[in-house]
């Protein structure tokens, strides 16, 4: 028997299919493609092969200002694995603990600047470090700390760390939730078992619960990656396009602006735009990648 | 029990426990509060004594009467809400629709569509950014509410369908077989029977897609700049870089930003928070 064509399955799917295949997955290929044109000044693009490439990575103009943003933005990175991820899963091992008070209202507390735009953080901690307002030192001075006081956000040295900082403390909230969900979903039977041989609370955790909750982890590790390589709203608010105190803050979505649109003197140019949205892009999959082929197929192995 | 996990030693352990997470919790909330707090002083107030609360001589609303005199903040703070409801209700339904798709029938080619709209998962749209504006540009949408809600339906589809897709899967057989006997319509089925089936996981899926529509400043700053599609995030921002010397206008119109999730947050926190352990446990 001949089979009719399954319209009901076309409907249910060419919405989502059109919106996504035109506004998301067409322009992540155009650009791609975008990246080996070139821009004139009359705004005609035409066929350059490699040249933005070439550009990019091998023109002093634009190749310092290239890897100064992916150092940054490896810094950036790194200072959220370091701080904000074991941050939240110290926080979430506390909730999760058996007889803990008052611990789901700690986790809305703590959630709260999560959901707050990166923006009015940004803001809110220029006011409360800012030298002008002096909160930050009156309440260093509490513990007689005042003169370690500094400028922090003004000074090259000290901009990027305070910046991570900033959004460490902003965002702590997902990892500890995550972790939190995972590490409450562990049946109660095992951590009982292991009670009743002895084992005491601290070797509990680290024997049984984090590898039991290392997929976990690993979500957070690659969630952590996507958002930090893709990040640009706090350091536009606080710090502008330039990215300064002489783009010590700069990172490859703050690049990535500058390239598209032009600063100063430099014009904008769509395809030079176009070929550090590619390199974000490879940065970003060569991440996702890792986490797929690596890590998730060994943990996958070690859980079963 | 043993000897030590004696009383003493367990009442240790459960006060740090509590030293730890209620200071980490003072320091999640501090700053908002600080901002408020400030938000409703004078200048002198805010400066004399950052830390105090108002009182009858330093109280002072000067700082909302210049933001809602000098900026659109009624206009942007529409444009939000008309962007961010719109895109979630299309995410929803359009998301639902596609999800259902995928895990019901047995098609050619499903596992492929499952693939590529996971691919979105992963890869953020932002990337597509100088061709999202050439197109917006030829289809004459750059400066409309449109534009941005094109934008966000595409983001926030492949996580919606995933979520959902997972929730539909639970969806016991017998349902859709005992409509199916009864001669219902696939459509009617869907709409009928699945759709109020899988409510408890809208609210996960709101979540994760509310939040960053609401908060975005990349989208709106680059396809939607002009003063009548402004949204709250583009809008404070720009407020702010405007007046950045005027303290009384940039601590009210932060705090004005900040209250509308914060009430929201108060109502729905508890919903939420079950809705992102539920999704993590998936």
């Amino acid at each position: 028997m001949k089979r009719t064509f399954p319209w009901h399955i076309a409907v249910f799917l060419a919405p989502a299919f059109v919106i996504y295949a035109v506004f998301s997955a067409f322009p992540l290929i155009d650009t791609l493609r975008l990246s080996f044109f070139t821009t004139s000044d009359s705004g005609a693009q035409s066929w350059a092969g490699l040249l933005n490439y070439h550009t990019l990575l091998g023109d002093p103009n634009w190749s310092e200002g290239f890897w100064n943003a992916m150092r940054n933005n490896v810094k950036f990175f790194l200072i959220h694995m370091c701080i904000q991820n074991p941050l939240g899963l110290l926080l979430a091992a506390l909730m999760s603990t058996k007889g803990v008070k008052f611990a789901k209202a700690y986790q809305t507390a703590i959630f709260l600047p999560t959901l707050l735009s990166v923006v009015i953080i940004g803001f809110i901690w220029q006011l409360i470090l800012s030298p002008l307002w002096g909160v930050s030192e009156k309440m260093l001075g509490w513990v007689h700390l005042q003169d370690f006081f500094a400028p922090w956000l003004g000074q090259e040295e000290t901009a990027l760390y305070t910046l991570s900082l900033m959004s460490v403390w902003q965002f702590v909230g997902i990892p500890m939730m995550l972790i939190y969900a995972a590490l409450i979903a562990i049946p109660d039977e095992i951590i009982e078992a292991a009670y009743v041989e002895g084992a005491s609370a601290w070797r509990i955790f680290w024997t049984i619960r984090v590898p039991l909750i290392l997929p976990t982890l690993g979500l957070t590790t690659i969630l952590t990656f996507v958002g930090n390589f893709n990040a640009f709203d706090l350091i536009y608010s606080v710090k502008g396009a330039l990215a300064g105190p002489n783009f010590s803050t700069d990172i490859l979505g703050t690049y990535f602006y500058r390239a598209f649109f032009g600063y100063q003197s430099q014009i904008g140019s769509p395809t030079m735009g176009a070929a550090v949205a590619t390199m974000m892009f490879l940065v970003i999959l060569g991440g996702v990648a890792v986490y797929f082929y690596f890590i998730q197929r060994k943990l996958q192995r070690f859980s079963f | 029990m043993q000897a030590k996990h004696n009383g003493a030693t367990r009442f240790a352990t459960a006060g740090l426990t509590q030293i730890v997470l209620a200071g980490y919790t003072l320091l999640a909330l501090f700053p908002i509060a600080l901002i408020i707090i400030n938000s409703l002083k004078s200048r002198a107030g805010i400066f004399d004594d950052p830390l105090a609360l108002p009182n009858s001589e330093t109280f002072s609303l000067i700082g909302f009467e210049k933001v809602l005199h000098s900026s659109h903040f009624t206009l942007y703070f529409g444009n939000s809400l008309i962007v961010t409801i719109t895109s979630l209700v299309l995410i929803l339904l359009f998301g639902a629709m596609a999800a259902w798709a995928l895990a019901e029938y047995r098609f050619k080619g499903s596992r492929i569509l499952a693939l590529f709209f996971a691919f979105g998962i992963m890869v953020p749209i932002r990337l597509g950014t100088v061709s999202i504006l050439k197109l917006m540009v030829s289809l004459q949408l750059v400066n409309t509410l449109t534009a941005l809600v094109l934008v966000y339906v595409a983001q926030g589809l492949p996580l919606a369908i995933m979520i959902l897709s997972e929730f539909m899967q639970q969806i016991p057989k017998e349902l859709k077989e005992a409509a199916r006997c009864d001669g219902v319509g696939e459509f009617k089925i869907f709409f009928q029977v699945v759709l109020p089936l899988i409510r408890p996981a809208v609210a996960t899926v709101a979540v994760f897609t509310m939040v960053p529509i609401w908060n975005d400043l990349w989208f709106p700053l680059i396809l939607a700049p002009g003063d009548d599609t402004k949204t709250v995030t583009l809008g404070v921002q720009q407020f702010i870089g405007q007046y950045v010397t005027n303290w009384n206008a940039v601590l009210a119109s932060l705090t004005l930003a900040v209250l509308p999730v914060l009430i929201m947050y108060v109502f729905f926190s508890r919903q939420l928070i079950r809705g992102i352990t539920a999704g993590a446990v998936k």
